[in-house]
């Protein structure tokens, strides 16, 4: 195999030399254009001063300090992880069971089923959400937490259902065959043989699921009003201009975005590979 | 999914699936097929003075495409979601390139996964972030200043530049993602068949690697269209209101007129829009690749 190799060759000729440093300039460039944000985020998040801007003094902690001090922000952090919990618990058992349906007992117009759950896929969330709450003000049904939850479930149950779906296998067929002519019965089955088995497709699907659930702003701004989640509180800040405080939330935000990200990819690769 | 029913249990399997799927279906069809229904219906009916009137118009329609403020804000739309998909292709070409060919294959994994990075940042924190970066007192505009290059602070926040720099920022990830996973299926020996027969690394590229990625960059430039035109947050945060898109359009009529109808209207030509471009690139998905 022949690698034009960046990392690995001498340059040969002047101008292979010089497409090696354009490569190079190129990929610092983009990449100094993809981090350049989070990097300001995180940086002023410890600034010494009012405003977020250069020059950097510091570094303090104070306003982490005041983010936990500040009971708006903490009552939207737990609205967020209860909408979260709640819609993906939600999304991921309603997809599951209709995924083990399909794959396991193949009825009539499957692929009709299969067309509705995906639908919701190919619509804006700022339409859904709209829907939704047209749909509650017809019912005369004041907007809350509630509603937020339905409509993240709208949106997570495509994704946790075609999750689950692709992590049917035929092999999981035939154990469940084994446990049923053994005499168990079909509860048990999906009790003892199919949910243990499927756990890893499961607990991607519901990691998914609240991740997208706890970055959703939309949906989650049109339909409440009082209680609101993460988002929306960081959307009303925002609105005040530039300030420390959104700062450090939103470094926060990124770095337990990204801790659940590593969590839910070690103990998924953990259980697969002592997977069936 | 296997197709047919090749060990389809005994007896009463046949409702068993769709009991299975009953739910699940039952959730869908009343808070999503009901919802979009009411949203094409409502886009039907009129608000006159402040009432609700449920009519069969196509008076909104008609708006929507000839007031200025709607046909502006649907032609800012458009015009910002292509320069978005062109200007993320030509960015995130040449990256995904790199680091499929001119990388050992774990180091551009690694680098993939680092760009990928910032996706896991809140997207409102994320417009927020390029906020930070490009107010008047912002990063750059320090920067620039501290430099001696500009007297006065360069104007980038709230205009359509911003709304742009945002998208391209977002969507370069996505497009690295999709043309790096076309590009390493291409087989090794076809570009190697091309030098062998004397064509240059240019001709190669061209000829070769290009047509056969194309489905790779028509699925990222898909979805950066659809997810570009349909957002809020980007255009509302660093576009801010001067110059509107199509969904702070939407927006406003919720927020500010409170006339849902116009609103359910304009939803339904944003969702026009996004079936047509599925409908211009939905042929070129399944090219290549296998």
């Amino acid at each position: 195999m022949r690698r034009v190799g960046l990392a690995s060759a001498v340059p040969r000729s002047p101008m292979r030399w010089l497409g090696s440093v354009l490569a190079y300039g190129y990929l610092g460039l983009v990449y100094a254009f993809i981090f350049l944000p989070v990097v300001a985020l995180m940086l002023f998040s410890f600034q010494d001063g009012l405003v977020p801007v250069p020059p950097f003094h510091g570094p303090t902690l104070r306003w982490y300090a005041e983010l936990f001090a500040d009971e708006r922000m903490m009552a939207a952090l737990r609205n967020s992880v209860w909408v979260g919990l709640t819609s993906s618990a939600i999304a991921t058992g309603l997809g599951f069971l209709a995924a083990y349906g399909l794959a396991r007992y193949r009825p009539p117009a499957a692929s009709v089923i299969r067309g509705v759950l995906i639908a919701p896929i190919a619509v804006s969330y700022l339409v859904i959400g709209l829907g939704l709450s047209i749909v509650a003000n017809q019912l005369g049904v004041g907007r809350s937490l509630t509603l937020v939850v339905i409509g993240h479930v709208v949106i997570n149950l495509p994704l946790a259902f075609a999750v689950v779906l692709s992590q049917m296998s035929p092999a999981q067929e035939r154990l469940e065959k084994a446990a049923r002519d053994l005499g168990a019965s079909e509860v048990r089955v999906l009790a003892l043989v199919t949910v243990p088995v499927l756990l890893p497709g499961l607990l991607a699907a519901f990691a998914l699921s609240f991740t997208l659930s706890w970055d959703e702003f939309v949906i989650a701004f049109l339909l409440t009003r009082f209680d609101v989640t993460l988002p929306v509180e960081i959307w009303s800040s925002i609105r005040t201009g530039l300030d420390p405080e959104t700062n450090a939330v939103g470094t926060l935000v990124f770095l337990l975005s990204v801790g659940l990200l590593a969590i839910t990819l070690a103990v998924v690769s953990r259980l697969s590979r002592r997977r069936v | 999914m296997a197709a047919v029913g090749r060990t389809r249990p005994e007896g009463a399997s046949t409702g068993r699936g769709w009991a299975l799927a009953g739910p699940a279906l039952a959730w869908t069809t009343a808070f999503f097929l009901a919802p979009m229904v009411f949203v094409l219906a409502y886009s039907l009916f009129r608000r006159v003075g402040g009432e609700l009137v449920a009519s069969l118009s196509f008076e909104n329609y008609r708006r929507a495409f000839t007031e200025a403020a709607f046909r502006t804000a649907l032609v800012n739309s458009l015009e910002v979601s292509v320069i978005t998909v062109i200007a993320s292709v030509l960015v995130a070409y040449p990256v995904a390139y790199l680091l499929a060919y001119r990388m050992p294959r774990r180091w551009g994994q690694v680098l993939l996964a680092l760009a990928v990075l910032p996706f896991w940042t809140s997207y409102v924190v994320r417009s927020y972030s390029w906020l930070l970066v490009l107010a008047k007192e912002g990063v750059v505009n320090r920067t620039l200043m501290a430099l001696g290059l500009v007297a006065e602070p360069i104007t980038i926040a709230n205009t359509r530049a911003a709304t742009v720099i945002g998208f391209v920022h977002f969507f370069t990830m996505l497009m690295a993602l999709t043309i790096y996973a076309s590009l390493v299926q291409i087989p090794e020996s076809y570009r190697k068949a091309a030098r062998d027969l004397g064509a240059s690394g240019w001709r190669t590229l061209v000829h070769v690697t290009l047509p056969l990625s194309l489905p790779g960059v028509v699925v990222g430039a898909f979805l950066t269209f659809v997810l570009a035109i349909g957002d809020y947050i980007t255009p509302q945060i660093l576009g801010g209101a001067q110059e509107l898109l199509l969904p702070q359009a939407i927006m406003l009529q919720v927020q500010r007129s409170g006339d849902f109808p116009m609103a359910a209207a304009l939803s339904a030509v944003l969702l026009l829009v996004i079936g047509l471009a599925y409908l211009a690139s939905a042929r070129r998905f399944g090219l290549g690749a296998r």
